[in-house]
């Protein structure tokens, strides 16, 4: 029986209020609120953040392979996936492949893991999307878009919802696309977009999946798709034959906004977060032409309650005080870019220093057990050479020491930096910046998990290192 | 380890300007200390044998020891630069006398020059030493505010009580330099002044951080046998220590940030040189790494100035005045000379020396009967600290 092990959901701690949006722009506001991602994240780091969350029941040396799903990858040439796979310190012979340019790349993403962990080429895989689209300022979309991850894990042993079928369907169209200079979506003309995009291929995909699957509407408990708009699901869902009111997910468009490659799979955790022994889950995902899945929940989803998926994201969160921060942090408005650092960053210095950089290890001497960070060859207290066991510290929480709240090298949309030195439990000390704060509510003491981030774009590549975060609240963190 | 105690004197010593010196680069602004120095010792250019550099920044420096010896046009002798932070000027002090004292040299420069108004950047800029990665964005303010914050929690003061604890260094230095025509900011300040200025890097505000200024200051140093001939009050190198805290003091686990052991070791090494008990009663006048004014706190406190904990009545009870019993930075220190890094030791000196030589820029500024001066730089993230201890008599 092959399906879905485990599940973690990464939502950005920022949320924009539609209204402020609409404000900006003297223009009608689609109501609610949308996810938006810090001036530190990306949709990699945020791949990461979400694919740590599903790690927090297992043994990541169990993970045979990571596949990676954006339409917005920070690298046009070079393997995100990569670099996700050795921030969450899996082993080396791992398989890793990015999936991206399209809607469906986190369905893609998960048909193959299926089919590799099916085939036995892998028993365990990570399926991680993330996105963080731009929408040409003013328009729905800007208001509709959402920036968020959600991550799988694939395999065969403690299933919590097996994936019985699947259908994918191909139809060429030119609805919503991106050319390779473009910045922002586009989007065609709106009834033709809606008719012969997502409505043909979705009715399509989820109508031939109940035939192939010998099912009817009725037997789904609970029909899983993105939705273009706050209307166009239901209207869908209600023309299959679907209780919209019952039978559907709630697309979430309102509190969260549509994050693009992740949303079908954020979605499915939002669902299976709901979801009891036994239920059945129609998800499919719209893309020129779709993807869609039967999934059934079984006996294992009662011990995954506590998970960081959506809900805990959610809950979590901070209000971005204007529309113009938004603008600057996706760099659509320049802001002075601050001093990140004086000596020459390097390619070669960061690939040397990867395993304390990427996989956030630190060094507990094996002679007196003093825990530091980054590796230290030479024992700090009882100078034991070469002596000492790496430990990983990304899955551990600390207790701010001290701080200060830097107002010289910040960027200038966002001046403030906090630099904190904080303690492990093992006494292993940090000393690193905090983000997603209230640098103002930052004080000795309080608890504090490190988050994956994009650092500086120094030597021409983007720098990637941990910073410390506020504990966000609800879940379990990927202790 | 050895002694040089009363081994070696400076015969003289210059200092430029110190302030925005745009229309000076470093070597001019060498001349000037150098030049300063030559005539308060009686020598010149062709009685240097070695010269001993202390700068922190390349970029806007030069490389080595060619500015200086370009601009002062050193040749055929050893030009040394070391750039060992904020404590280069006082390195090139101390690699000086040690060249002394060996019997290699008779007559050796100490310079300490720094172009800081050249790299663009209001302040020292980010990076505090090791790497580009783990140390991003971090700044002088900001390593320094660490301080503060702990401090303030481990001693039990509210935001308020502790910022007008450190203000009242600020206030205290701003009055000594108001009395220094060599001072960046020759200006009094007062306590409200302080606590109402725009925080740099909390609980630090504008006025708890010393200023960035260019700067250079210059030491004549000979062998102490010998330095009679060149003037009547030269000033004898008494003792000096230097410490460097290996793997930086963050990386220790329960490091407490409000006391580092290399200010404690380097004051300890200086003092056992110099035979020294009890500093706050046998030195008569200081002058402290005041980058910001918690860490003249701080270096109070790990000094034996005060005792652990006592700062504050210190402070209080005007014991660092000038007319107090151990005036500290009596020419208004980092905060109003501004901190041109690697010319600040000898800067530092420079007022040690002329105190003890009773010949201070402006009288009401000299402190009487001075016959024990210290002076000391702190730099890095912080780690790295030097200390010289001098008197105007041998013994």
């Amino acid at each position: 029986m092959t399906g879905i092990t485990s599940f973690g959901a990464y939502i950005p701690v920022y949320r924009l209020s539609r209204d402020t949006i609409a404000n900006a722009w003297g223009r009608g506001s689609l109501k609610g609120e949308r996810s938006i991602a810090n001036s530190d994240e990306d949709s990699l780091t945020m791949a990461v953040d979400a694919g740590a969350n599903c790690l927090s029941r297992l043994d990541r040396n169990q993970i045979d392979g990571l596949y990676f799903a954006t339409t917005n990858a920070p690298y046009k040439e070079k393997l995100c996936a990569g670099v996700i796979a050795t921030a969450l310190d899996f082993r080396n012979d791992v398989a890793t492949a990015d999936f991206g340019n399209s809607l469906r790349a986190g369905t893609g993403a998960l048909r193959a893991a299926l089919d590799a962990v099916n085939a036995g080429s892998a028993g365990t895989i990570l399926v991680t999307a993330a996105d963080c689209r731009l929408a040409y300022p003013r328009s729905d979309q800007e208001q509709l878009f959402g920036d968020g991850a959600a991550s799988l894990i694939i395999g065969k042993e403690g299933v919590i919802a097996e994936v019985e079928n699947s259908l994918s369907i191909n139809k060429e169209i030119i609805d919503v696309w991106r050319n390779d200079n473009d910045r922002f979506v586009r989007v065609g003309e709106g009834r033709f977009v809606l008719t012969e995009g997502y409505m043909a291929s979705m009715k399509e995909v989820v109508s031939g999946l109940l035939k192939r699957a010998g099912k009817k509407s009725s037997d789904i408990g609970k029909l899983v798709i993105p939705s273009p708009d706050h209307r166009s699901s239901a209207s869908l869902a209600k023309g299959l034959g679907f209780d919209p009111e019952k039978q559907m997910q709630d697309p979430l468009l309102g509190s969260l906004g549509h994050c693009g490659a992740a949303h079908p799979l954020m979605l499915l955790i939002a669902a299976l977060e709901d979801a009891g022994p036994g239920d059945t889950i129609l998800m499919a995902s719209y893309g020129d032409g779709a993807d869609a899945f039967v999934l059934r929940v079984t006996q294992e989803i009662t011990k995954f309650r506590d998970i960081r998926g959506v809900k805990a994201n959610l809950e979590s969160r901070m209000a971005l005080s204007s529309y113009e921060k938004f603008l600057s942090f996706r760099g659509i408005v320049e802001a002075v870019s601050g001093e990140p650092f004086r000596l020459l960053p390097s390619a070669s210095n960061y690939w040397r220093d990867q395993e304390s950089i990427l996989r956030c290890y630190g060094s507990k001497c094996n002679k007196c057990g003093n825990c530091q960070f980054p590796v230290q060859r030479i024992c700090g207290k009882c100078h034991a050479k070469d002596d000492y066991e790496k430990i990983r510290y990304s899955d551990k929480e600390g207790k701010v020491f001290t701080f200060t709240r830097d107002q010289l090298a910040g960027r200038s949309d966002d001046p403030v930096v906090v630099q904190t030195v904080f303690d492990m439990e093992d006494g292993a000390r940090f000393y690193l910046m905090m983000t997603d704060c209230n640098p103002e509510e930052v004080a000795v003491g309080l608890p504090v998990e490190l988050t994956f981030r994009r650092i500086h774009e120094g030597a021409d590549f983007h720098n990637y290192f941990w910073k410390c975060r506020p504990l966000r609240k609800g879940g379990i963190h990927n202790g | 380890m050895g002694s040089i105690k009363d081994s070696v004197a400076i015969i003289g010593m210059g200092c430029s300007k110190f302030g925005e010196r745009w229309n000076m680069g470093a070597g001019d602004l060498a001349i000037e200390s150098a030049y300063e120095a030559y005539e308060d010792a009686g020598i010149g250019l062709d009685d240097i044998e070695a010269c001993y550099v202390g700068q922190m920044y390349a970029s806007v420096n030069g490389i080595a020891g060619s500015t200086v010896a370009g601009a002062l046009k050193l040749s055929n002798i050893p030009v040394i630069r070391n750039e060992n932070w904020c404590t280069a000027g006082h390195i090139a002090l101390i690699e000086a006398a040690l060249a002394v004292a060996s019997g290699m040299y008779d007559v050796v420069m100490a310079i300490g020059v720094e172009k800081l108004k050249d790299t663009g950047y209001p302040g020292l800029g980010t990076g505090r030493g090791m790497s580009p990665v783990y140390e991003a964005r971090r700044t002088a303010p900001g390593s320094f505010g660490l301080i503060a914050t702990s401090y303030f929690k481990r001693y039990g003061f509210s935001m308020e009580q502790g910022k007008e604890i450190i203000g009242r260094i600020a206030v205290k230095n701003h009055r000594n330099g108001s009395m220094s025509p060599k001072a960046h900011f020759q200006n009094k300040i007062t306590l409200e002044t302080v606590l109402k200025a725009p925080i740099i890097a909390y609980p630090l505000g504008l006025f708890d951080c010393c200023g960035n200024s260019d700067g250079s200051a210059c030491a004549i140093l000979t062998r102490s046998d010998h330095a009679k001939k060149f003037r009547d009050d030269p000033i004898y190198i008494k003792g000096f220590g230097i410490s460097m805290d290996a793997g930086l003091p963050h990386m220790r686990p329960g490091f407490g940030w409000t006391s580092f052991e290399a200010l404690k070791n380097s004051s300890r090494k200086a003092y056992e040189m110099a035979g020294i008990k009890n500093p706050r009663e046998e030195i008569d006048v200081a002058e402290v790494h005041d980058c910001f004014s918690i860490t003249e706190l701080a270096i109070y406190e790990d000094f034996g100035f005060s005792p652990r904990g006592g700062a504050r009545e210190d402070i209080e009870s005007g014991f660092f005045e000038l007319e107090g019993g151990l005036p500290v930075n009596s020419d208004g220190g980092l905060k109003c000379f501004g901190h041109p890094v690697g010319a600040s030791g000898l800067r530092m000196t420079y007022e040690v020396y002329k105190q003890l030589q009773e010949k201070a820029q402006l009288p009401e500024r000299q402190i009487k009967n001075a016959h024990r001066g210290l002076s000391h730089t702190f730099g890095g993230p912080p780690q790295l600290s030097a200390v010289g201890i001098f008197g105007n008599e041998k013994g």
